[in-house]
């Protein structure tokens, strides 16, 4: 019986939809939307392209760093910075649907809120994962980066790993400042965020009072973890701070989240 | 149509209350819908609509009572696709075309109707590849409507659904709605407008102030809602007034109580003059039903033209 001459409706013949509602062409909208987006394409694709030619460029960028050079460090931390803010900008999203009426619509369809996150989650994986990849192609094209290809691979990896922290963080800010102002607290947030934690410059060239405080700031632990299979330099506080600073960003996102869904 | 399906409501709805924090927003309400009824839930702004409806839906829960669709628990009746909505308060990406928010949409649900279907009965073909954004108010709204069709639902709810619609829009709406009932569908909208849900529905539920006020077809609605119920106690013969108030025009309904005597008519004047002046009726007094005060926010009384404007501004 096709649905448009039935009768009756039976409740029995209905099925629920595999994974909470979770599926490709859902992705596949969301990427175009993205991509349409011009401010996510200078913030995730032009940006770091731009700061990457610009840091490799410096002097001294062909001294050796860890098993390979300075061009290299570099790059690692501009693909990590340009990751992380892209999956800021993810994150605050997740805010803005929200204000907009947009999850209470989907909340008349079968998409679960824990598919919905999915998406979300796996959309800044994947433009963080564009802005890495960007960022590495550019770098070994201009061809001042030198390092083992393994580090190459594992440094964007894990950069890529890392990047969730931020997503998190997207989501908490997005619904502490409302609206689109989030990401203009987010994005110079994150840039001086970046300087403290030594993404773009090196934390020794800082002196022991600013040192001692960028310790504990949220990029330290994350530049150090995706610059480690380079530097072979990896603290035990670094890989304590990024835990610690993941946890902090989900459970800020998670308690938000649901002071949220009382209302809706 | 197979007895088990026909016999289970498409809605119920039992001892539901809802309350926001001191706020007693939905104040207990007892409803069946059956498959196939076109319901319309009437009433002013305020009276506990939208409340219930995000009770049906399983977008909130109630704070007593219990709501089931189709005999099932809400959330599970969305997630097979039985029920979908139109409501005010539902966004949409103002950055997504017409056409990507429904494939979006129906890429959600196990079983959908195709895509272009959708558009075309929602009238939205020409603009599918229109941004939302771009979008007029009515073009939003049959998006939604849209949408809303896409699981072909066997309850359909809709709250204030012909907001912003022209006058062609809302008639297209209607048409499409009545011919999609004869299928089967079950459908309760919701709106303050009397003549909207007198023309397009087969039963109103009137709601005021959280409860159920009164439940028929549209002719018995807007009789009940001419009335006033007048009471008073009559020591002198109470029976042959009660018979001489029977004959009195437009009086429904004489009740007698000892020497106390309630009687229901759409002249409450005629009958409270006729105690007053020709019987030694004392302790009189007049009352409107509940429905009253709801009916004055929907329709207006001649008597209080202000207050109507005010309410409809």
């Amino acid at each position: 019986m096709s649905a448009t001459t039935t009768t009756t409706y039976d409740p029995n013949t209905r099925r629920v939809p595999p994974l909470g509602g979770f599926n490709l062409t859902l992705l596949g909208i969301e990427l175009r939307r993205m991509l349409r987006n011009r401010r996510t394409v200078v913030f995730t694709l032009i940006m770091p392209i731009a700061l990457a030619l610009i840091f490799t460029n410096q002097k001294g960028a062909e001294d050796s760093a860890g098993s390979g050079n300075v061009a290299a460090y570099i790059l690692i931390s501009i693909a990590l910075y340009a990751a992380a803010l892209t999956a800021c900008a993810n994150g605050a999203m997740v805010a803005l649907e929200r204000a907009t009426g947009w999850s209470r619509q989907l909340r008349l369809t079968p998409l679960s809120p824990v598919a919905y996150i999915l998406v979300k989650a796996t959309m800044a994986l994947i433009m963080g994962g564009v802005a890495i990849a960007v960022v590495n192609v550019v770098g070994a094209i201009e061809g001042k980066a030198v390092m083992p290809t393994h580090v190459w691979i594992l440094s964007a990896l894990l950069g890529l790993v890392c990047t969730v922290t931020f997503a998190a963080l997207g989501v908490f800010v997005g619904y502490i400042v409302p609206g689109e102002n989030a990401m203009q607290i987010l994005g110079p947030g994150l840039a001086a965020l970046s300087f403290l934690g030594g993404v773009f410059i090196p934390l020794s060239t800082y002196n022991d009072v600013v040192r001692n405080i960028a310790y504990w700031t949220p990029m330290y632990g994350v530049a150090q973890i995706s610059r480690a299979p380079l530097t072979h330099d990896l603290p035990w506080f670094a890989i304590v701070n990024a835990v610690a600073w993941f946890a902090i960003f989900v459970a800020g996102a998670a308690w938000r989240m649901s002071k949220d869904t009382a209302r809706v | 149509m197979s007895q088990n399906v026909s016999s289970v409501p498409a809605i119920r709805l039992d001892g539901v209350t809802k309350d926001f924090g001191s706020v007693h927003a939905v104040k207990g309400i007892d409803l069946r819908i059956h498959p196939g009824e076109v319901v319309a839930f009437l009433g002013p702004n305020g009276a506990g609509k939208t409340t219930t409806i995000d009770m049906i839906l399983g977008l909130s829960h109630p704070t007593a009572g219990s709501a089931e669709v189709l005999g099932l628990k809400p959330r599970q009746a969305v997630a097979r696709g039985l029920v979908s909505a139109v409501m005010q308060t539902g966004g949409l990406l103002k950055d997504l075309t017409v056409r990507e928010t429904v494939a979006y949409t129906a890429s959600l649900f196990a079983d959908t109707r195709p895509v272009d279907d959708v558009l075309e009965s929602a009238g939205i073909t020409h603009i599918a590849d229109r941004r939302v954004g771009k979008c007029s108010g009515g073009e939003q709204q049959r998006l939604r409507f849209a949408m809303a069709l896409l699981p072909d639902p066997a309850l359909l709810l809709l709250d204030e659904p012909t907001t912003g619609m022209d006058v062609e829009g809302r008639r297209t709406f209607w048409s499409t709605i009545r011919k999609d009932s004869e299928k089967g569908r079950t459908v309760l909208f919701a709106t303050h407008y009397l003549e909207e849900a007198d023309q397009y529905a087969d039963r109103i539920v009137l709601i005021a102030n959280g409860t159920i006020v009164a439940d028929g077809s549209g002719s018995e609605i807007k009789a009940l809602a001419s009335g006033r119920t007048v009471r008073a106690t009559v020591e002198d013969d109470p029976r042959r007034i009660a018979d001489e108030l029977r004959t009195l025009p437009g009086v429904d309904e004489v009740e007698l109580r000892g020497d106390s005597v309630r009687v229901h008519a759409k002249d409450s004047d005629a009958v409270a003059r006729y105690l007053l002046n020709q019987t030694t009726a004392r302790d009189l007094e007049i009352e409107a039903k509940g429905i009253e005060e709801a009916f004055l926010s929907l329709t207006g009384d001649s008597e209080h033209p202000h207050e109507h404007e005010e309410m409809s501004r």
